[in-house]
C-alpha cells in the first residue's frame, strides 16, 4: 500500500499543446454540484421557518378567529386561501400551522436520536450481555411500524400536542438506537479510539471526546431525513385527533375536518395537505444533498 | 523489430480552471517484444497514471493529450471504447497491485482468469476450463484444478497475484502492464511472482514494470525510466541508471532505498537482551478460527528489552508480530505467558492499574492518519497527549506542542492544520511526537515506515535514529523490510506462524542466519546490482 501525497505534484507548467498533439478519448465524469431542487427546497424551508417564528409577519388574520357570515368562501382577493366551515381564514391558519408540525418534527426527531444514543452508545460500549439485551429490545420494537408504535403510546399516556410529539419520538428511537450502536462499534474498533487508549486517556473521556462526536457526526443525514418522516406521522396523528387541541390550527387537523366538504369547499383540505407535502419533501431533498455533500467525509 | 507500444509527449491532466492538475506531462516511451521497461517513482509521480493510459483506462475526467500514441502500429489516440475493448487483454495486459480488489469476490478463480479467453472469443466455450487450468499452471499456481473452483478470498496472497496474472495473460496478450504487482507481497513470494514476470520476458512478452522500488526494478528491467511529478527525469539501460545515475532524484532515490547488506552504525547498549526495561516471558495469544478450531497468533515468544535497546521483529504477513506488538502495549491479554516492565507485571494488570504507567510505552502505528481522530488538528492531536502527560492547559501546552513538533522537523505552522491535509512522512513525524509528549522510554513501532515513499521513510528513519540517541528510548520495530530492521535494530527477532525462528545480534542474523528461514528471507530480499557486486 502507498499513502498518497497530499499536495499536488510540483504543478509542472503547462506544455503548449504541439501541432500534432490530440486527445484520447476517455469516460468523461460528472461532479456532485448544488442542484436547483435544494436551492428551491431551501426556499420552502425557509419559508416553513419563517412562518414558525413570526406567524404574524406572513399572516396578520387571527387563525381561530370564527366568521360564520363568510364560511366557506373559496379562494380570493379577501381570503387568498378561502375559509373554513367557521369562516376562519385557511391561508392564516395554514402559516400558523407550520409551528405545530415543524415543532413535532424536529422535537420528536431531537428526542429520538437523544434516546437513541442513551440505548446504543452504552450497548456498543458495555459487554456482549448489556448489548445482546439492549438489541433484542430494539428489535421487538422495530418489528412493530413506526405509526402503530406511536399509537400504542398515545392509547397509554393520552392525546396532546406534548404527547404526540413524545409518542413519535418513542416510536423512532429503535432505529436510531440501531444507527448508533452499529456507528460506535466502528468508531470504538478504530485506530485512534485504540491510540488514545495507548497514551492513557481515561476510557470516560475516550468516549466523550471521540466515540461521541464520531458517531454523532454520520447520523445527520439519517436524523435530517427522520424529521420529514416525524412531520407526517404528527401530521397523522392530528388527523385521527390524538394531536393538538382543536381549535389549534395544525395541518393534520385541517385535513380531518376538510375531509367533510371535499365536494363542495376542496380548498379546505388541499392547501394544509400540499403545506405537509411541500414541507417533508424540502426536508428529503435536502438531506439528500447533504447526504452527497458529507459523503465520503465522515468516518 | 517495431515496437508494440509506441508513446510520445503524453500529458494527462485532471479537473478543470483553478482546479486543474498536471498528472503527466510530456512522456514517451516505446516497448517491444520480449524487452522490460521499469517505470519508476513515488506516489503522484504519474506513474500509474501513465499505465492506465497505455489501457485507454485513465481515471474518468483526465483530459489526455499525445503526439503520438501508437498500438501495434494504429492510432490509439483516436480508439473509441470498442477498440479499446479489443486492444485490452488481447494486446495489452493489465496487472494491478491488490489482487483482492481487483478480482471480483463473487466469481470463482476459474471464472475470472477464463474471462478474457471468452470476451476475445479466443477459444470455443468448452475448451475454457482446459486453457484456464493450464494458465493457472503456467503461473505457478498448484493444484490448478481445485484453485480454479475457489473465490479469491480463499487463496492466499500470493496465490491470488499469480491468478490475477494468469487471467492478464489468458489471451495471450504481446504486452503486459504490471502496476506494482508485488507491493502488496511477502518478500518470498515476492521473488517467485518477480521470478515469473522474467519468465514471461525470456518468452517474448513486453513488460511494463511499474514500482517505487529500484531494487525489485533491477532484477527484470532492460531500460529504467525514473519519474518525478509526471516528467520522466531519466531512462536509460538499467544497469547505467542503476550504476551511475545521472539524475540528482535516482541518486536520491538510490541513496534512499535501504541496504540488507549494510550494518547498523551505532554501538548497541552495554546490556541487550537483559530485559531491564521490559520482558516478554512465553507469550501466547490464541484466535478462534471461522471453522471452530484455535489458531495459535503468537506461540511462545519471549525476549528483553534494555533501556536504549532496539529489538527488531521480521516475519512475513500473519508471523505474529503486529500480535506480539499488541501484547507488549498491553493492548490484548495473553492468553500465557507475560510482559513485565521494569520488572514488575505489566500484561497481567487490570487496565486501571496500567492506565497511570502507559505515558512510559507509546506505540508508532504503520497508518497514520487512521490513528488520528479525523476531526483533530495537529494541535488538538498533540494537546490529548500532553494533558496525559500532566502538561497544564493554555500556553506551556502550546509551547510544549510547539517543542515537540520541532523535534521532529515540523513548525508551528503545522499546528493548526488537519492530518489530511499532511504528507504521509508529515503525519507520521505528527505521529511520532505525539508518542514522545508522554515522555516514553519504550516506543513501539509497528510498520512504521511502510507506507511512506523511499526517501521520505529514509527521513522517517534518520529522525527516529536521531531521537532513540538524543532520549535514549528503547524501541521495538516491526517491520516486514528486513534491510530497514538491519539499519536500526541492535537485537533482532525473527518470527514464522506465531514462533520465533531466530533471536540474536542482528548482525550475527544477517551475517550467518542459523534458521532455514531465515536464510530464505535474506536470500529473497531484492538487492541493487551495483551493492550486491561491491
Amino acid at each position: 500500500m502507498t499513502s498518497s501525497v497530499a499536495p499536488a505534484p510540483g504543478a509542472p507548467s503547462e506544455p503548449a499543446p504541439g501541432p500534432a498533439a490530440r486527445t484520447v478519448r476517455s469516460a468523461g465524469g460528472r461532479a456532485a454540484r448544488l442542484r436547483p431542487g435544494a436551492l428551491l427546497a431551501a426556499l420552502v424551508l425557509a419559508v416553513a421557518v419563517l412562518a414558525c417564528a413570526w406567524p404574524g409577519l406572513l399572516a396578520p388574520a387571527d387563525p381561530t378567529a370564527a366568521d360564520p357570515v363568510a364560511a366557506l368562501t373559496p379562494p380570493g382577493a379577501e381570503h387568498w386561501l378561502g375559509t373554513d366551515q367557521l369562516g376562519r381564514d385557511v391561508y392564516a391558519r395554514v402559516v400558523h400551522g407550520a409551528r405545530y408540525s415543524l415543532l413535532i418534527g424536529l422535537g420528536a426527531t431531537a428526542l429520538s436520536v437523544l434516546a437513541g444514543l442513551l440505548v446504543g452508545l452504552p450497548a456498543a460500549l458495555s459487554g456482549r450481555i448489556g448489548d445482546q439485551v439492549a438489541m433484542r429490545a430494539v428489535d421487538v420494537l422495530l418489528a412493530l411500524p413506526e405509526l402503530l408504535l406511536a399509537l400504542l403510546v398515545i392509547a397509554v399516556v393520552g392525546p396532546g400536542t406534548g404527547n404526540a410529539l413524545l409518542a413519535i419520538a418513542i416510536a423512532a428511537t429503535p432505529g436510531f438506537a440501531r444507527l448508533v450502536r452499529g456507528q460506535a462499534m466502528v468508531v470504538r474498533g478504530s485506530e485512534y479510539v485504540r491510540a488514545a487508549t495507548a497514551l492513557g486517556v481515561p476510557r470516560t473521556a475516550v468516549v466523550l471526546r471521540h466515540v461521541l462526536p464520531n458517531t454523532l457526526g454520520p447520523l445527520t443525514v439519517p436524523a435530517t431525513l427522520a424529521v420529514g418522516t416525524a412531520v407526517v406521522s404528527g401530521a397523522a396523528l392530528s388527523f385521527l385527533g390524538l394531536g393538538p387541541k382543536a381549535p389549534a390550527p395544525e395541518w393534520g387537523a385541517m385535513l380531518s375536518q376538510g375531509r367533510d366538504f371535499l365536494s363542495t369547499a376542496w380548498w379546505i383540505a388541499v392547501f394544509p395537505g400540499a403545506a405537509i407535502t411541500a414541507v417533508v419533501v424540502a426536508i428529503t431533498v435536502l438531506g439528500r444533498q447533504l447526504h452527497r455533500c458529507l459523503e465520503g467525509r465522515t468516518p | 523489430m517495431s515496437p508494440i507500444i509506441e508513446l510520445e509527449g503524453l500529458n494527462v491532466e485532471f479537473g478543470h480552471g483553478r482546479r486543474r492538475t498536471t498528472a503527466v506531462a510530456g512522456v514517451s516511451l516505446a516497448l517491444s517484444a520480449g524487452e522490460c521497461l521499469a517505470l519508476v517513482g513515488e506516489s503522484g509521480s504519474g506513474k500509474s497514471v501513465t499505465a492506465r493510459t497505455l489501457v485507454g483506462l485513465t481515471a474518468p475526467g483526465a483530459a489526455v493529450r499525445a503526439e503520438r500514441f501508437l498500438v501495434e502500429g494504429r492510432d490509439a489516440a483516436a480508439f473509441g471504447e470498442r477498440e479499446w475493448r479489443r486492444v485490452r487483454g488481447r494486446t495489452v495486459g493489465l496487472v494491478l497491485q491488490d489482487a483482492l480488489s481487483a478480482l471480483d469476490p463473487l466469481r470463482r478463480v476459474g471464472a475470472e482468469v477464463g474471462e478474457p479467453l471468452l470476451a476475445h472469443r479466443v477459444l470455443p466455450k468448452a475448451e475454457v476450463p482446459g486453457r484456464v487450468e493450464e494458465l493457472l499452471r503456467d503461473v505457478g499456481v498448484p493444484e490448478p484444478a481445485g484453485r480454479a473452483r475457489q473465490y479469491p478470498h480463499q487463496l492466499s496472497g500470493g496465490l491470488r497475484q499469480r491468478a490475477l496474472i494468469a487471467s492478464a495473460l489468458a489471451a495471450g496478450p504481446r504486452v503486459l502492464v504490471a502496476d506494482e504487482p508485488t507491493t502488496a507481497l511477502d518478500v518470498t513470494v515476492q521473488a517467485q511472482v518477480l521470478d515469473l514476470l522474467g519468465e514471461l520476458k525470456a518468452k517474448g512478452t513486453a513488460l511494463l514494470l511499474i514500482s517505487h522500488d529500484l531494487a525489485v526494478v533491477a532484477r527484470l528491467a532492460d531500460r529504467i525510466a525514473v519519474m518525478k511529478d509526471g516528467r520522466i527525469v531519466e531512462s536509460g539501460p538499467a544497469e547505467r541508471v542503476l550504476g551511475a545515475p545521472e539524475h540528482p532524484y535516482t541518486r536520491v532515490l538510490l541513496a534512499a532505498a535501504p541496504d540488507p547488506d549494510r550494518p547498523a552504525a551505532e554501538a548497541a547498549p552495554a546490556d541487550p537482551g537483559t530485559g531491564r526495561l521490559l520482558t516478554a516471558r512465553g507469550l501466547v495469544k490464541r484466535y478462534r478460527t471461522p471453522d471452530g478450531g484455535l489458531r495459535e497468533a503468537v506461540a511462545d515468544v519471549s525476549f528483553g528489552l534494555a533501556p536504549g535497546e532496539t529489538l527488531g521483529i521480521v516475519g512475513e504477513s500473519g508471523s505474529g508480530k503486529s500480535t506480539t506488538a499488541q501484547l507488549v502495549m498491553g493492548m490484548l491479554a495473553p492468553d500465557a505467558g507475560e510482559v513485565l516492565l521494569d520488572g514488575r507485571p505489566w500484561s497481567a494488570l487490570p487496565e486501571r492499574l496500567r492506565r497511570p504507567a502507559r505515558s512510559a510505552v507509546q506505540l508508532v502505528h504503520q497508518d497514520p492518519l487512521a490513528s488520528f481522530d479525523p476531526r483533530f488538528t495537529v494541535r488538538r492531536i498533540l494537546a490529548e497527549a500532553l494533558a496525559v502527560a500532566g502538561v497544564a492547559r493554555g500556553a506551556a501546552r502550546r509551547e510544549r506542542a510547539v517543542e515537540l513538533l520541532a523535534q521532529v522537523g515540523l513548525g508551528e505552522q503545522h499546528l493548526e492544520r488537519r492530518p489530511h491535509g499532511l504528507s504521509g512522512g508529515q503525519r507520521q513525524r505528527v505521529a511520532i511526537a505525539r508518542a514522545l509528549a508522554t515522555g516514553p522510554r519504550l516506543l513501539v513501532c509497528d510498520e512504521p515506515v511502510s507506507a511512506l515513499d523511499v526517501s521520505v521513510q529514509a527521513q522517517v528513519l534518520e529522525l527516529l535514529a536521531r531521537l532513540r540517541a538524543e532520549l535514549g528510548l528503547a524501541m521495538l520495530f516491526i517491520s516486514h523490510d528486513l534491510a530497514v530492521v538491519r539499519q536500526v535494530s541492535d537485537r533482532v527477532l525473527v518470527m514464522k506462524d506465531g514462533r520465533a525462528v531466530e533471536y540474536g545480534p542482528a548482525e550475527r542474523v544477517f551475517r550467518a542466519p542459523e534458521h532455514p528461514y531465515t536464510r530464505q528471507l535474506l536470500a529473497a530480499v531484492p538487492r541493487l546490482p551495483a551493492r550486491s557486486a561491491a
